[in-house]
């Protein structure tokens, strides 16, 4: 009974073992700052157009959407508000982890992978070298440092959008208006809750990434797998968590 | 038991286990110092896995494995870097790192054992050390390529570059000629000898090809050459064929190819 239980119980526990060592080599010896730099630029400066794209078009579909109903409330000069405050809180680290998951966490998985079927990860450890010290740790330093940033531009970018939407096509409230309520509507809390999430994100997707590309059995068919496996585990992870950050700050008191 | 000072590798009754099926199957050696063994398998047999247990990349089940006398079965991996700077290890296909060019690879470990930052002298004797590596196996014009630009016999080359770069009491040699055609097979095995010979090393040699025990057997190196000459009855060569897992036969090559056993003969007359 419950043998059903025995993989995915076995698999979360090996995920912690990981997740234990790469965050312990984060203060050990060696350091390997050149590879945490490549890391930077592919996952960072790789991920920045798409990420301005997506972050573009969401903010002014959200203005768009917002348009028809606060106009029936004739609060239409609303609008700037009700973008940011979304923008901040949720599409914006939402939608830039997701990205970030489909490029990253399958890209991760499939170098991994392909290391592993090839046997370069047994040569790393046959050579002296800590597979989790010098492919994990990078990857999980830079991806954690990365897509909060990412998320910061997308935020900005996508609150352009909502204004180019809200004033210049739509002309629903004035450009002061719109900046000064996107503004006002935020406090110090939706910052902070804004910027956790992207953090707590690029750890799940680098982990997750790591994770099934060391554990591609099987070929370059498993490396396939590998790859697809790493971007549902981490899409789902990434709303999953999702919830229970918000649910957390929903119910903190103000600060 | 205790280990003498002359065995390099010892596998006291050792089993391995994937999905509770048994890959290796209680098995038992002693490799000498000087001492050529030669393993042959057909695909799935557990070679690979017994030469990764032999190097602590694979924990066995029971049983239990010395390393130049150190048991290694329960050590630590921090504690197995130090041992395995004595063992070259190529692996099959070469494993070489792909984002790294040749003479990165060759170089690599001669660099990750090295604790500090190195000043120019010390980075010069390393390039000095990977181009004799790479002129050893015949390579010297390649040290910029990218392994991706390379045939497989050229692969093979390299990694056993940077299996004996740091000069290693033993080598383990996982399938050197598999996927070759003939020609380029025995170039390599050309090499294996020529690198035994020269530097008097211990060797694992797994192949499911017999020819390759053959060269190993009766031919001795030439010099810097590389070519082969004939030495029959060469002694410190033994061969072992696995399978399913269990050691079935252990022996000289007169012994194996005596052998009444009708897997063991099977393989010989191939
Ligand atoms: N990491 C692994 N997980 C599960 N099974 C494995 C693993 N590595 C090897 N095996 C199995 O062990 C057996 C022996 O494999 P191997 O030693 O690679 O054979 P070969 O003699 O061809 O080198 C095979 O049946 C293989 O499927
Ligand atoms: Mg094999």
């Amino acid at each position: 009974m419950l043998d059903f239980l025995k993989r995915p119980i076995q698999s979360l526990q090996d995920f912690v073992v990981l997740a234990g060592k790469a965050f312990r080599n984060i203060v050990r010896k060696p350091h390997y700052f050149d590879d945490i730099a490549i890391q930077a630029d592919v996952i960072g400066v790789g991920s920045l157009p798409i990420v301005l794209l997506t972050g573009f078009f969401s903010g002014a579909v959200m203005a768009l959407q917002m348009s028809k109903a606060l106009s029936q409330y004739g609060a239409s000069g609303q609008v700037g508000q009700i973008v940011s405050i979304t923008l901040v809180r949720e599409l914006g680290p939402v939608l830039t982890a997701l990205l970030v998951s489909g490029r990253n966490a399958s890209g991760i998985a499939s170098e991994l992978g392909s290391m592993k079927v090839t046997e370069q990860i047994d040569a790393m450890r046959a050579l002296g070298t800590d597979p989790i010290q010098k492919l994990v740790t990078p990857r999980l330093i830079a991806t954690s440092t990365m897509l909060p940033l990412l998320t910061i531009l997308s935020d900005f970018i996508g609150l352009f959008g909502g204004y180019l939407m809200a004033c210049v096509v739509l002309k629903l409230t004035t450009s002061d208006q719109y900046w000064t309520t996107a503004y006002r509507a935020l406090d110090f809390q939706d910052v902070v809750q804004g910027l956790t999430k992207p953090f707590i994100f690029g750890i799940i997707v680098a982990l997750v990434g790591c994770f099934e590309g060391l554990r591609t059995t099987g070929g370059t068919q498993g490396v396939g797998r590998a790859t697809t496996e790493a971007v549902v585990t981490a899409s789902v992870w990434v709303f999953v968590i999702d919830l229970i950050i918000t649910r957390i700050f929903v119910s903190m008191p103000a600060w | 038991m205790p280990s003498s000072p002359h065995e390099v590798l010892r596998f006291d009754n050792v089993t391995v286990r994937f999905d509770e099926q048994p890959v290796v199957d209680r098995v038992s050696f002693v490799l000498a110092a000087g001492e050529s063994r030669i393993v042959l398998g057909e695909a799935g047999a557990g070679k690979t896995v017994l030469l990764k247990t032999a190097l602590g990349l694979i924990r066995p089940d029971s049983g239990r494995v010395h390393l130049f006398g150190t048991d290694i079965t329960d050590l630590k991996e921090k504690a197995l870097f130090e041992v395995r700077q004595r063992v070259g290890m190529l692996f099959q296909e070469g494993a070489l790192f792909d984002s790294q060019t040749v003479e990165e690879n060759v170089a690599y470990p001669l660099l990750s054992r090295a604790q500090k930052t190195l000043n120019n002298t010390e980075l010069q004797a390393i390039e000095d050390k990977v181009l004799r590596a790479l002129e050893f196996v015949e390579l010297g014009h390649t040290v910029e390529k990218f392994p991706s630009e390379l045939s497989g016999g050229m692969r093979r080359r390299v990694g056993i570059a940077r299996a004996t770069v740091t000069e290693p009491p033993l080598v383990l040699y996982d399938s050197p000629t598999a996927g070759l055609d003939p020609i380029t097979a025995n170039t390599i095995m050309a090499l294996l000898v020529k690198e035994r010979d020269i530097r008097n090393t211990s060797s694992m040699v797994v192949t499911h090809r017999y020819q390759d025990g053959q060269i190993m057997a009766g031919f001795r190196t030439d010099g810097h050459e590389g070519k082969l000459i004939p030495d029959p009855g060469r002694p410190g060569v033994v061969f072992m064929v696995m399978r399913e897992g269990r050691l079935i036969f252990e022996g000289t090559q007169t012994e194996l190819e005596a052998s009444p056993e009708a897997y063991v003969r099977k393989f010989v007359r191939r």
